[in-house]
């Protein structure tokens, strides 16, 4: 086990990705976050912090949670379902962020997209993530990357979370 | 977890977590999304040996929520009502290839014996087996009281319950003591001697004959149904008498907590164990138990079938 | 050439070893090392010799259900089990109400060959309990029937059990009484108590056997015949059977081995081959009748076995047959209950299952306790080993055993009936059967 990045780089990164949705989106009051539960609310939730003070306004701040959408439900016990909490402003015609934790098959983010469509039409739909690993099995990219961490397909990569973990910091594990 | 039969298979944590998975199903049923993609590809057969379009309804509104394909097996004009056993219709349903059965018998135990059988392999759902136990009324119940009543906290600790009525012949009754207690409620049972059943003493319950004592203290009233021909059984001497004790009127009513709720698990016999003012009142929350009843069926859909691994070789 | 069978180094019930020289179906000798050298020598080391089990309590379904059993198979059964006579219940279809079926029943029995059938006559036409059977004609058939009993069906009305009751005592029958309150156990499942209100299965309560039970030891006082009451199951039962015969009431009893072992917190698993009736009842009930057989209240065990098809059984509680098989598993469950607790000596078994019932049923030639002279019939069981049961290795042709899965005590080995073996190293010995 070997850590990746580091509580100050996760807060770097977070920044950076901050700025970047900015500088992609110049109306931001069009934008609304969605962080994936667990952990991708939480950054969500930072990501938000940061926007705010930079644009000088509230940014929408959500959760959607994935679950009733995945395509590997028979395959593992049943998981507690997250809550999905839309902003007031709803998804219709606005700039939505998907933020999340890891970027790996891909098929977490096909489920987001299947369940934010059953929500509404956002005008875009761009995703966030603070790490990708690689490894895609569906045709799927993120838009802002906080850190790419070339993996084996052996290893797993978590990322730990002060709110939850009390830490900030990505592991990087080796499975067998 | 496989089948959901009796209460008694259920632990406090599993509960609770079927009673969470509905909040959360409610609130996305509550917002635009009338359809998960969850249980796409399943078949569940609604298998109703008895009617009760109630409980149908709101098994198949939570199984199409949920994406699964439905078939409704029902006694009337089906087989069942010919006199084919439950064993070559548990064959029919594997041969058709059912990932669950959500069924409703008139003899205790048959989802048991479904269950327990090799006849068929997918999960059974009890919808309410003869007077023996409907555990998904008393799991909408449960949430009903919680979501009224809970404070925020995750089980019904110190919630008083009077279950009031045909407790003999209920199987709602039966489902609701045990899930009551599980959860921390406190429970008293009220009816005549007649129709509580012998052995109810181990029960873990408080009883009483004696409705006017126990309606001012408790936060909820549940009336049971009571069936017309109990009377020509000599159970009580007429629908009258029933009422003026055991029933639910709007003078008793107004002795009861400002906070406190009205439920019945429907259907209701209006002017016998409960008045029509009762029943529309304010204080009344039975339409929004049944409308709880799909969100609560949807969570023992999800948890029952979600985690099923697919069969090798498929079907 | 004379027929001779010596078993070796046998444990007689009062716990003598001996050996036992049989001649031309007859106990020749009961000594310590017989010498013989023209016999079938059997070692039955370890092995209790008792006499041939005699079931005063057995459904044989024949005429009627032979689907279900047939006096053949239930023969076969009988001697598997260690049984030299069986008494055939006459719930039959049509119903053993007349000689003309019960001397059908008889001729089966003879045919078979195994044991003894006695065939038991119906009290009332079609066990209807409004007017008696021909209960005369019966009792002067070739089957000579002596007891009579509308079993499933209980004599309800007073007047006809109070007739039935008079009407014996011209040939010193006995009457078996079903004892059931037909009023307090309509729709009733299983024993009514507390597993019956967690399972929402109609309650069977005692009190319906009791009362029943007390009223015909007073009717039975009063015009001072004969009664036997069949499978009691309750505690309280067993407490007015033993004041009747304080007073001297001319009363007998049985019991069922399922209800010295078997509780109703079997039906927990509805599954319906623990559905019987009388139901299964409580621990305290249980342990009431296991003092009761041992103190002799209760005067024998018998079997009540009730095959049934598996159809009658692969449904839902309420819609199954009440019953059980017995006959293979009856001593077995009998030295578990009684034995192995060491509640009874193997002299009382010998007592409760032979010579009790054989004398109730005034069945000459049975329950003769291996007296020299006797005919022998008689059953080795060696109580050291232990099987377990498996309902598809039944000898009836039902399979519904309560008891699939259980390790029992004591094999029967050897089953002798008029001296010849029915039963050898445990395999039915058809030689003096059907041809």
């Amino acid at each position: 086990m070997s850590s990746a990045l580091s509580a100050p780089e996760i807060a770097r990164a977070l920044i950076r990705i901050s700025h970047e949705i900015l500088e992609a989106n110049p109306d931001s009051s069009k934008i609304t976050l969605l962080g994936i539960p667990t952990r991708g609310a939480h950054l969500a939730h930072r990501i938000g912090v940061h926007m705010r003070e930079f644009a000088g306004h509230e940014i929408a701040v959500g959760t959607l949670d994935i679950t009733m959408h995945r395509d590997d439900l028979r395959m593992r016990p049943p998981r507690p379902i997250m809550p999905t909490s839309i902003p007031h402003q709803g998804v219709e015609g606005r700039e939505v962020i998907l933020i999340d934790d890891v970027l790996f098959s891909g098929r977490t983010i096909r489920s987001a997209l299947d369940a934010l469509g059953e929500i509404g039409r956002p005008r875009r739909v761009q995703l966030a993530v603070l790490v990708d690993r690689g490894h895609r099995e569906l045709p799927i990219r993120a838009d802002f990357v906080g850190k790419n961490i070339p993996t084996s397909i052996t290893q797993s990569v978590k990322l730990h979370l002060t709110e939850i973990d009390s830490v900030d910091e990505v592991m990087l594990e080796d499975q067998r | 977890m496989r089948h959901l039969l009796s209460i008694a298979d259920l632990s406090k944590t599993e509960a609770i977590s079927i009673l969470d998975t509905a909040v959360e199903l409610a609130r996305i049923s509550d917002g635009t999304v009338k359809k998960l993609p969850t249980l796409r590809g399943r078949t569940i057969v609604n298998l109703f040996a008895e009617d009760s379009t109630r409980t149908r309804i709101s098994f198949e509104a939570a199984a199409k929520r949920l994406s699964a394909d439905v078939i409704n097996f029902s006694a009337k004009g089906s087989s069942l009502s010919k006199g084919e056993s439950l064993k070559d219709t548990a064959l029919t349903l594997q041969a058709m290839g059912a990932d669950a059965v959500v069924i409703r018998h008139g003899a205790s135990g048959a989802p048991q014996r479904l269950a327990d059988s090799e006849w068929m392999q997918g999960s059974v759902i009890n919808a309410g087996d003869g007077t023996h136990e409907h555990p998904s009324q008393a799991l909408l119940d449960a949430f009903t009281i919680r979501k009224h009543l809970g404070k925020g906290a995750p089980d019904l600790h110190g919630i008083k319950v009077a279950i009031v009525g045909d407790v003999l012949h209920s199987r709602v009754a039966r489902s609701n003591v045990l899930l009551l207690n599980l959860l921390g409620a406190k429970v008293t049972l009220v009816a005549p001697p007649t129709l509580l059943p012998v052995g109810v003493d181990s029960w873990p319950v408080n009883i009483s004959y004696n409705f006017d004592e126990v309606v001012a203290s408790v936060d909820v009233v549940m009336m049971l149904r009571v069936q017309q021909e109990r009377m020509t059984d000599l159970f009580f001497p007429n629908a009258r008498e029933y009422s003026r004790y055991f029933g639910l009127n709007a003078d008793r009513l107004s002795t009861m907590s400002p906070t406190s709720i009205v439920m019945h698990p429907g259907p209701m016999n209006r002017g016998l164990e409960i008045s029509a003012d009762v029943a529309d009142s304010a204080r009344s929350v039975i339409v929004e138990q049944v409308a709880n009843g799909v969100s609560v069926r949807m969570a023992i859909l999800y948890v029952l079938l979600a985690g099923q691994p697919l069969e090798v070789g498929g079907k | 050439m004379s027929q001779r069978y010596l078993l070796k180094n046998a444990q007689l019930p009062n716990g003598a070893l001996t050996d036992v020289l049989i001649v031309d179906g007859v106990i020749d000798s009961v000594a310590v090392n017989i010498a013989t050298n023209d016999a079938e020598v059997f070692d039955v080391t370890d092995s209790v010799v008792l006499p041939g089990l005699v079931d005063l309590h057995t459904h044989l379904r024949q005429p009627g259900r032979e689907d279900a059993e047939t006096v053949d198979s239930g023969s076969r059964a009988g001697a598997k089990g260690g049984f030299t006579a069986l008494s055939a219940m006459a719930n039959t279809s049509p119903v053993a109400d007349n000689a003309g079926v019960v001397e059908q029943v008889f001729r089966l029995g003879q045919e078979a060959g195994l044991l003894d059938v006695f065939p038991i006559g119906a009290v009332t036409r079609g066990l209807a309990g409004q007017e008696l059977s021909e209960i005369g004609a019966m009792a002067d058939s070739i089957a000579r029937v002596r007891v009579f009993s509308d079993d499933g069906n209980c004599v309800f009305d007073p007047l006809v059990m109070r007739r039935a009751l008079e009407y014996v005592k011209k040939f010193d029958g006995v009457i078996s009484q079903h004892a059931q309150e037909p009023r307090l156990t309509i729709g009733s499942q299983m024993n009514e108590g507390n597993v019956s209100s967690i399972l929402g299965l109609k309650g069977w309560p005692a009190i319906a056997e009791e009362a029943i039970i007390a009223r015909d030891v007073l009717l039975v006082d009063h015009v001072q015949s004969r009664l036997h009451i069949a499978h009691v199951t309750t505690a309280g039962g067993v407490e007015i059977i033993r004041w009747a015969k304080a007073r001297g009431i001319n009363v007998t009893a049985e019991v069922t081995p399922h209800h010295l072992l078997l509780t109703d917190e079997l039906a927990r698993s509805y599954d319906p081959v623990f559905k019987v009736n009388p139901p299964l009842r409580s621990e305290k009930d249980v342990m009431a009748l296991r003092e009761a057989l041992a103190d002799g209240t209760i005067d024998i065990v018998a079997t009540d076995h009730a095959p049934h098809t598996m159809e009658s059984k692969e449904c839902e509680w309420s819609e199954a047959s009440f019953g059980m098989i017995g006959l293979e598993t009856a001593l077995s469950v009998v030295q578990k209950a009684m034995i192995d607790t060491g509640i009874m000596s193997w002299e009382q078994v010998a007592d409760r299952l032979s010579t009790a019932p054989a004398r109730i049923a005034g069945y000459e030639y049975q329950g003769k306790n291996l007296a020299v002279g006797s005919r022998a019939n008689l059953t080795v069981i060696n109580p050291k080993k232990t099987w377990i049961v498996d309902r598809d290795l039944v000898t009836s042709k039902s399979r519904n055993t309560p008891f699939h899965g259980y390790e029992l005590p004591g094999v029967i080995t050897h089953t002798f009936f008029n001296g010849v073996p029915t039963l050898l190293n445990g395999v039915i010995n058809q030689a003096n059967g059907k041809k």
